[in-house]
């Protein structure tokens, strides 16, 4: 072995071994790129189907999504922001966290109003528009906020009167499997389907309560059960979603389109 | 703005510690655990090492790495990101490398206490594992110092209470075959167990 | 032959390396939830051993002893770097969960303790062996763990229900603290003593014996 400690051997193995092992990685990285980047698209659009109960096996994932348009809503202003294109919008995380920690594109939230941990918060979101024969029949939220372990991100889709809940379907957290995971169950998701948001003054009623719901409650349809044992999970769902429903969040937007959709009804009719 | 990095230090110890709730830097923390003194020792080294590694793979992730990086070179499509295990591998051999012949050179107090235990922290995984929660997390450069800071003073605490642990063990009644290492796994497991109430702290 | 099977099947109980030699747990714990990630984890790691140590066997002869370190790390982080793009094309769901972990195979000490160990001593052929029959040990152990926390811990395996859950409607309390990652230490540590039984060899001394409680120390105690 002493015969190699040269240093013309050391260099001409060092390069050798580098050489090598770049275009090893380099070509597994390159080659597999458009693989996993395909994978990584189909999970997040199946996920956004399944919130809005539109994941089927009869057809393929593609076929379904297409029927989907994505938007860009500045949410300060509740408009659509089309400079942005929602084709690259999306971040590493296919949530616009990225977004939030630049101060251009993003705003901070005082302790007060920040009731899903979130520190800042992004000012645009890419949402997600379900259309039957050019009518709106499904608008589907990101949603993100914090629980016990780390931070939720889930899609929250909604009905066109924008009141009532189809699904609520998380793509990713870090809750404890049995407690807070729970929230990926499917009896769990399926308590969401025909709840409101809104009580009939307009103030968000929706919620996650502490037990289970009162079947003969009249407040039953903006209450959904609560995670057994996962306390601190079950209210970062209902910050989350009291926050991004709120001024803060979509609430501008969702007006927005509120009269948008009764324009054209009251043009149709 | 000093509240945002003290409380990030405090997570990194305490609730999410690198040690007891990922556990990563396992093997070592098993096997020099044997002695509070050393493991005093391995702590510090790590604390150093971490604090030193992080912010530099930190560095080298925003202005290299990262998708788009290299738009100051002027090639604005660039991802670079499946280079970066071996790149963070690399440069903490390099800095484990450059630290000890440092310290050999002009601090042989430190070289003593701490030079044996160098070479086992090249191959710890809290090491790499500190690097690539960072960029996971993407951490800003003084993010990532705090953090890699606080990482190592979480990791130097758990083998520390575990040392403790071992050396009144050495006094107990063991059965043979839980002798040693058996005792050792439990004892981390339950240690394990007793962090998880920082759980959900949210500060 | 005989030599080839020794090398093959004695990192599997005799010289475990996670049981005996204390190495590569890390990854053993957080991925241990449910069997079908572990066993992705488990042929990881097995095929970057493996390959690793066939490398670093082959060009042995060649390696300066002052780089050798940094040789077979980037040998190693070069083969965790394909396994990983290979993982994120083909199972992104898995990839997700175990990504960090799979990651974290280039600092696993059982790949860089054989390469020193035995790789850069051995021929080819050996070096490929014992790598399988570290792998062999090293998954052992992880399947073992997984089975009993995703067996106790929420009914299934594979993700196949056999103990119904009550969140589902069975009968099934799960277990929750199998499935927290503290359990695994548990249960490798009731693995060892169990594993120590049977090859009583591997029992490690005591430092200290508390000494026998005789008449003459009781007398000495009472002496004023």
């Amino acid at each position: 072995m002493n015969k190699n400690d040269t240093l013309v051997k050391t260099l001409f193995v060092g390069i050798s071994l580098c050489l090598v092992c770049s275009v090893i990685i380099s070509s597994a990285a390159v080659g597999l790129r458009d693989q996993q980047k395909y994978l990584k698209q189909k999970d997040q659009q199946s996920k956004i189907l399944s919130s809005a109960g539109l994941l089927t096996n009869q057809k393929s994932i593609e076929e379904l999504f297409s029927a989907i348009e994505e938007r860009v809503v500045n949410l300060d202003t509740g408009e659509y922001e089309d400079s942005l294109d929602p084709k690259s919008f999306d971040g590493k995380k296919f949530e616009a966290e990225d977004y939030s920690r630049d101060p251009l594109t993003s705003i901070k939230l005082t302790t007060d109003v920040d009731i899903s941990s979130l520190k800042r918060r992004e000012s645009f979101k890419k949402i997600y528009i379900y259309k039957e024969e050019n009518e709106i029949k499904a608008i589907i939220l990101p949603v993100r906020g914090l629980g016990l372990w780390g931070t939720l991100y889930g899609y929250l889709a909604i009905e066109s009167d924008l009141n009532t809940i189809i699904g609520l379907e998380y793509f990713s957290h870090k809750e404890t499997p049995g407690l807070g995971a729970e929230v990926d169950n499917p009896r769990w998701k399926s308590q969401w389907k025909g709840k409101n948001i809104y009580s009939s003054t307009g103030e968000i009623k929706i919620e996650v309560i502490k037990g289970l719901v009162d079947p003969e409650s009249p407040e039953k349809k903006y209450q959904v059960d609560g995670l057994s044992g996962a306390t601190i999970t079950s209210r970062g769902v209902s910050n989350m979603l009291s926050f991004w429903l709120g001024e803060l969040g979509y609430a501008k937007f969702l007006n927005r389109l509120k009269e948008e959709i009764e324009r054209k009804e009251s043009l149709n009719v | 703005m000093f509240e945002y990095y003290l409380n990030l230090f405090i997570t990194a110890v305490f609730i999410e510690n690198i040690a007891l709730a990922y556990f990563l830097g396992m093997c070592t923390f098993l096997a020099i655990s044997k002695s509070i003194k050393a493991a005093g020792g391995l702590g510090m080294a790590v604390i150093v090492v971490l604090t030193i590694t992080v912010p530099i793979n930190n560095f080298i992730y925003l202005n290299f790495l990262k998708p788009g990086a290299l738009s100051w070179m002027g090639i604005p499509n660039s991802d670079l990101e499946f280079v970066g295990l071996i790149t963070y591998i690399g440069i903490i051999a390099a800095v484990v490398q450059i630290l000890e012949m440092i310290l050999d050179k002009y601090v042989p107090v430190l070289y003593n206490a701490l030079g044996s235990f160098l070479p086992l922290i090249t191959v710890n995984c809290a090491i790499l594992g500190a690097s690539l929660f960072m960029v996971e997390r993407s951490y800003t450069f003084t993010e990532s110092i705090v953090y890699g800071f606080g990482a190592g003073a979480g990791w130097a605490l758990a083998i520390l209470a575990l040392a403790g642990v071992r050396e009144r063990l050495k006094y107990a009644d063991v059965p043979e075959g839980l002798q040693g290492l058996g005792i050792t796994f439990i004892t981390v497991g339950l240690m394990c167990f007793a962090f998880m109430s920082f759980g959900g702290i949210i500060l | 032959m005989s030599k080839s099977r020794e090398i093959l099947l004695n990192p599997i109980f005799n010289d475990n390396p996670i049981a005996l030699q204390i190495l590569g747990i890390c990854s053993a714990l957080a991925v241990t939830t449910n069997l079908y990630p572990t066993l992705l984890m488990c042929i990881a790691l097995t095929a970057v051993i493996c390959l690793s140590n066939l490398v670093v066997s082959v060009i042995r002869n060649q390696i300066p002893t002052n780089v050798r370190m940094i040789v077979q790390i980037t040998i190693i982080a070069s083969l965790v770097v394909v396994v990983d793009e290979l993982l994120k094309a083909y199972d992104y769901e898995n990839s997700k969960t175990i990504g960090v972990f799979v990651a974290l195979i280039v600092t696993n000490c059982i790949v860089m303790g054989r390469a020193e160990a035995f790789a850069m001593q051995n021929g080819p052929w050996l070096s490929f062996l014992d790598g399988l029959g570290n792998g062999l040990g090293y998954s052992l152990i992880l399947i073992v763990v997984a089975t009993i926390r995703e067996f106790l811990g929420a009914g299934t395996l594979f993700g196949y229900e056999i103990l119904v859950l009550t969140q589902n409607g069975g009968w099934y309390l799960g277990n929750n603290y199998m499935v927290l990652s503290s359990s695994s230490f548990l249960i490798i540590g009731l693995f060892i003593w169990l594993l120590r039984s049977w090859k009583t060899e591997q029992i490690e001394e005591p430092e200290y014996r508390v000494a026998r409680n005789n008449l003459e120390t009781k007398e000495a105690g009472t002496r004023v």
